[in-house]
């Protein structure tokens, strides 16, 4: 068992291996090929089709749900609503309750479920269930019901407010001082795969192929849910098409498909559509965040205090921890953070990819460039002014921190001396050019993990965990840990993920899946070492290579030492107290040039680049691709991704792709990602940090920054659009030197 | 999506007599825009009848010079021909400026024309909207109407009609060829295809029940420099926010005619002789630009969240007409 309380000291991945280099995704070739089975397709199970009928009012019950004419309609099974659903356990960390009864909390909330022999008959089925509703009036915008705000109970047993020193004192004496206030908009995770289950019942057995990223936390929550023993639900998700915190709970698809199928006694497939997915599993909340920095003239941090609200549906605790990165990030004396929650009937906010730091960042790193420009002062220097030594609130250590150095390397890859501080000078052609960065910094959890790992007779290893891979290279990293554990080439290592039946592993969230699976994976190969070992009869101190162990003068393979059988060996990982002794974090630096179009005020990236140090990096290559699509999410966030809240009716006004913008390619030109060497022994077995999030925390506020560095706008409502942008030149009455100024004729 | 029949005709005059022969029967083409509206139920037909067989997939030379275009060439083919890309640039690139490579693979010019508004609460089949369903209200107006129109608006509907294409169609005078379940034929100028919402918004276009697109035909290429400029939230696959089309023919700084049509603001392409008139003869500069700019916003609404449209439409056109005086 690896247990992080203490330092891993020198392990076998410290000489040069696999670990590390830059490997294609093992499970590439299946995914281009169309061999790598999603949840919606297992098609061997002749599903029946389930198609969700959503609420069309916000808040309010059902007078009545006329199910009729769908009950008569072509192919239909049943239809399943409040009236005849199962009797399901409590919502909650593990209860996900669906058609618990006639009241409805937010738009688009499942009514009903209409099971058909094909799709397009439960689709059609669907639009023939007639329900009645007695509406209420909810309320839908949290800036004008700010003052029924309260303080949450604290997320994972971290507080919703922290405070020292005197902030209000500090502030008022403070020569130099920005007090801020951003906000922050909702958004979608907007992964590709949509979520999607296929339930199987056996007796009392319930299997369920499904989308989902933590599948241990899953099957509590399918039991909780559906009132059956843990051990009777097996889930299945081999192959996700990305998650970003959408997947990290059990939703209705899955509870819903579950029901029906026991009704049946059937299989029965739910795959939301998009427009459902919206309104019907979670979103980011918006946040307003107000950030008050103060500081000497010398730049050094005198007061740091971030406040930010949240919302959610009523009854649900889950807030935004935007705040939570700005308990580490900087050194001042004075300082304070609060998190409040306001209840508000609209769809259920929660996790999306960097819960807290990707849009806690968009603010806070704004505000240090605000502050570094009513100091005049450049904004690298800036941060490193106020750089701590240890956890400016706990005073604990860092494991490690290497924030300095990304900023000073990416400042010098970047080209950032060639930045002109005063805003709006550069020109190119039709565009104003500016620059700007940001810091990065992301929690680095880990969780209890196990992992299991086979050698057999002819020398494939096959490693078994219930974690998942959401398209992030889980399959890859753990092939490689194995492979240099066992001192086996890739070709000799198979991964089998994604299914409870392998030894319990948390999943993929909050960036600990590598660190968790990772550490359990490495122990499990620890463990049969000793086992090869033991039948070689050798010492700890014989080395493993190339398939074989040496020791004692002797040289003997491996595949001699496993029997007719195999040798099996089971790991786990513990992440002991290491947290709590020190803080933990991967860190960052964002680096953006963009250019503003001096006619029609539209925003493009030019280039883009981030610095980064994360302990060391598992698979080069996955590394890169985690951290530049986290810094495309972050491009998105900072100009495009608004779930707009209809503040009339509740619930979304978009409600597909074409009206959500993510970025698309052509909104990301040239962007790269480096990561700088770093060894955390504290952290995982690997010594590695997770990854999966730290390329968002701060990528929109560079891209934020660099807007304001082209235009001198400072626009705080994101995402920049182009009327913001028009508009804060016209509240400057600033043309941003176009039309007007430019010579016609 | 309710269940439809479906019939795949190849000849015109079958096309035409299948149109009537069930009620509430539709076209498809490439079926990116209908096929989307029945899955919502936003659309409902109970009979479709599939015209991607039908001898109109050819861009041709007309005998005076212009081009006649099949209803069912795809945007990219169209947006590829040689032809266009030397004589109709605007053409090329506002269709290159539209949707994805995917969708432009599939979609057809006819369908371009006749696809249907992006208004976010014509997608929402829980709420109000005029244009769906008659006497339900307007839902944009009041809520959330960023991309909605600013110009030729009614108290019933904001909606605008979101095609690239259409707006270059427009600047370029294109005409419409079609023909009728009788059997008749007629020419519409693109001018009268598409109607104000008015008090109708649920009536788009003045075609006659099961009349047919089948060509859309282009003059001789005009003189001057052809620009389509598209302001968007994002640099592809986005609806345009503003559009202008322009064709612009300017020497030593006058310019002597400017033909101007814009998307994004209104139920359709939207053109304004006045403005066109002002710049006819005047010299190329600011104040020329700034008039032009008036003229077209003459009598304009905002509904709030698209009151940017207005220095938008502003600043885009002199942006447009100072490249092309300067090209010129
Ligand atoms: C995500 C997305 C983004 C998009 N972005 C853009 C964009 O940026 N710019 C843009 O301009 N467009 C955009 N589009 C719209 C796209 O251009 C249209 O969907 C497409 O042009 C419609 O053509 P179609 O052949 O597929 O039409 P269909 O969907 O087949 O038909 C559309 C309508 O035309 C009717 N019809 C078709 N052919 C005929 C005919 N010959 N005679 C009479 N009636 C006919 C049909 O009955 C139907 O009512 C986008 C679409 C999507 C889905
Ligand atoms: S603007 Fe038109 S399409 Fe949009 S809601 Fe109003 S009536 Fe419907």
């Amino acid at each position: 068992m690896i247990n992080m309380t203490n330092p891993v000291g020198p392990t076998p991945l410290d000489k040069p291996g696999l670990v590390g280099q830059p490997l294609d995704r093992i499970d590439g070739p299946l995914k281009v090929s169309g061999r790598a089975t999603y949840a919606a397709e297992y098609h061997d199970e002749h599903p029946l089709y389930g198609f969700v009928v959503q609420a069309a009012i916000s808040k309010g019950r059902l007078d009545e749900i006329d199910t009729t004419a769908a009950e008569k309609a072509p192919g239909v099974r049943l239809v399943l609503t409040y009236k005849n659903a199962l009797k399901q356990g409590p919502r909650g960390t593990s209860g996900n309750p669906q058609l618990e009864g006639p009241s409805i909390d937010h738009h688009g909330q499942p009514i009903a479920l209409v099971v058909a022999d094909t799709f397009e008959q439960a689709r059609a089925a669907a639009y023939l269930v007639k329900p009645r509703y007695a509406a209420e009036k909810g309320e839908y915008d949290m800036g004008s019901s700010l003052a029924k705000s309260f303080v949450p109970k604290s997320n994972n047993g971290v507080p919703a407010d922290t405070a020292s020193g005197d902030l209000t004192a500090a502030f008022t004496n403070a020569p130099v001082k920005v007090d801020v206030t951003y906000t922050t908009p909702p958004q979608t995770h907007a992964m590709m795969e949509p979520h999607a289950t296929i339930a199987v019942w056996n007796g009392d057995s319930l299997t369920l192929y499904t989308a989902n990223q933590m599948l241990m936390r899953g099957t509590d929550m399918v039991a909780g849910t559906l009132q059956i023993p843990k051990d009777k639900v097996r889930m299945v998700s081999s192959y996700i098409g990305g998650g970003f915190g959408g997947k990290l709970q059990v939703e209705a698809d899955a509870i819903l498909a579950a029901m029906a199928a026991k009704v049946l006694q059937k299989p029965v497939k739910v795959v939301l559509t998009r427009q459902q997915i919206f309104e019907i599993t979670k979103h980011r909340t918006d946040t307003i965040q107000r950030v008050k920095l103060a500081a000497g003239r010398d730049g050094t941090l005198t007061a740091i205090g971030h406040e930010s609200w949240s919302n959610n549906t009523p009854g649900d605790t889950f807030y935004e921890s935007a705040a939570q990165a700005t308990r580490s990030f900087y050194a001042a004396p004075n300082r304070m953070t609060a998190h409040r929650l306001v209840t508000l009937d609209l769809p259920h906010s929660s996790s999306m990819r960097a819960p807290g730091e990707a849009v806690g960042l968009l603010a806070l790193e704004c505000a240090m460039d605000e502050l570094a420009a009513a100091l005049n002062m450049d904004p690298i220097e800036l941060r490193i002014k106020n750089e701590p030594q240890e956890d400016p609130e706990k005073g604990r250590p860092f494991s490690t921190r290497s924030f300095v150095p990304c900023l000073r390397k990416g400042a010098e890859l970047f080209g950032w001396s060639k930045r002109n501080a005063t805003p709006g000078q550069v020109k190119d052609g039709a565009w104003l050019v500016g620059m700007g960065m940001s810091g990065a910094i992301r929690g680095n959890p880990m969780l209890t993990a196990k992992a299991s790992v086979t050698l057999d007779k002819n020398g494939i290893a096959t490693v078994r965990s219930s974690m998942t891979d959401i398209g992030t290279g889980s399959y890859t990293i753990l092939a490689q840990i194995a492979a240099d554990m066992l001192s086996l080439p890739m070709a000799r290592v198979r991964v089998a993920l994604g299914d409870t039946a392998f030894p319990a592993a948390p999943g993929s969230g909050g960036s600990f899946g590598a660190n968790s699976a990772g550490s359990a994976v490495y122990d499990a190969c620890n463990v049969l070492r000793g086992k090869l070992l033991q039948a070689a009869n050798l010492p700890p101190d014989s080395t493993f290579n190339n398939g074989n162990v040496t020791g004692l003068g002797r040289t003997v393979s491996l595949t001699d030492l496993v029997g007719p059988n195999g040798l099996e060996a089971d790991g786990a990982a513990d992440p002991g107290d290491s947290r709590k002794a020190f803080n933990q974090q991967s860190y960052g630096a964002h680096f953006a040039e963009v250019g503003v179009d001096r006619d029609t005020g539209e925003i493009r990236l030019r280039r883009m680049l981030g610095v980064f140090t994360a302990g060391r990096i598992l698979n080069a290559k996955t590394a890169r691709s985690q951290a530049i699509g986290g810094m495309t999410f972050g491009v998105g966030a900072a100009l495009t991704e608004d779930l707009v809240i209809d503040k009339r009716f509740g619930g979304f006004v978009n409600h597909d792709l074409a009206e959500y913008h993510v970025a698309v390619h052509a909104d990301i030109p040239a962007i790269d990602a480096v990561f700088l060497p770093e060894l955390d022994d504290h952290s995982s077995a690997m010594k590695s940090k997770g990854i999966g999030e730290l390329g968002i925390c701060g990528a929109g506020a560079a891209v934020a920054n660099a807007v304001y560095n082209a235009t001198g706008v400072r626009i705080r409502d994101y995402p920049l659009t182009l009327d913001k942008v028009l508009n804060g030149w016209a509240a400057a009455n600033k043309t941003g030197d176009a039309v007007s100024q430019r010579k016609a004729g | 999506m309710k269940a439809f029949t479906y019939e795949r005709p190849t000849t015109l005059a079958d096309a035409a007599k299948a149109i009537m022969a069930k009620p509430n029967a539709k076209f498809i083409a490439g079926g990116t825009n209908l096929l989307d509206l029945m899955k919502l139920e936003v659309e409902t037909p109970t009979h479709l009848v599939d015209v991607n067989r039908l001898p109109l997939d050819k861009v041709e030379d007309t005998s005076d010079g212009g081009l006649k275009i099949g209803a069912l060439v795809r945007n990219s083919d169209l947006a590829a021909d040689p032809r266009v890309r030397k004589n109709y640039g605007v053409l090329s690139r506002a269709l290159l400026a539209g949707a994805s490579g995917q969708l432009r693979n599939k979609a057809t010019t006819a369908g371009n024309l006749l696809q249907r508004t992006r208004c976010y609460y014509f997608y929402d089949t829980t709420k109000p909207c005029n244009k769906r369903e008659p006497g339900s209200g307007c839902s944009a107006i009041g809520g959330f109407n960023r991309i909605l129109a600013i110009m030729g608006t009614s108290d019933e509907c904001i909606a605008t009609h979101p095609s690239d294409m259409a707006v270059a169609m427009r600047v370029l005078d294109a005409t419409l060829e079609t023909v009728s379940p009788d059997g008749s034929d007629r020419k519409i100028p693109i001018a009268d295809l598409h109607r104000l919402p008015g008090k109708t918004p649920n009536i788009e276009t003045n075609l006659k029940p099961g009349e047919m697109i089948t060509a859309v035909t282009l003059p001789p290429p005009p003189k001057g420099v052809q620009i389509y400029r598209k302001v968007r939230d994002r640099a592809s696959y986005a609806f345009a926010l503003v559009s202008v089309a322009a064709v612009v023919d300017a020497e030593g700084g006058m310019i002597k005619q400017a033909r101007m049509a814009f998307g994004g603001l209104a139920h359709k392409p939207w053109r304004v002789e006045k403005a066109e008139q002002v710049l006819a003869g005047a010299k190329a500069n600011a104040e020329a630009f700034a008039q032009a700019g008036e003229d077209v916003l003459a009598g304009g609404q905002g509904y709030g969240h698209n009151d940017f449209k207005f220095p938008l439409v502003r600043r885009t056109l002199a942006s447009v007409l100072t490249t092309a005086a300067h090209s010129a």
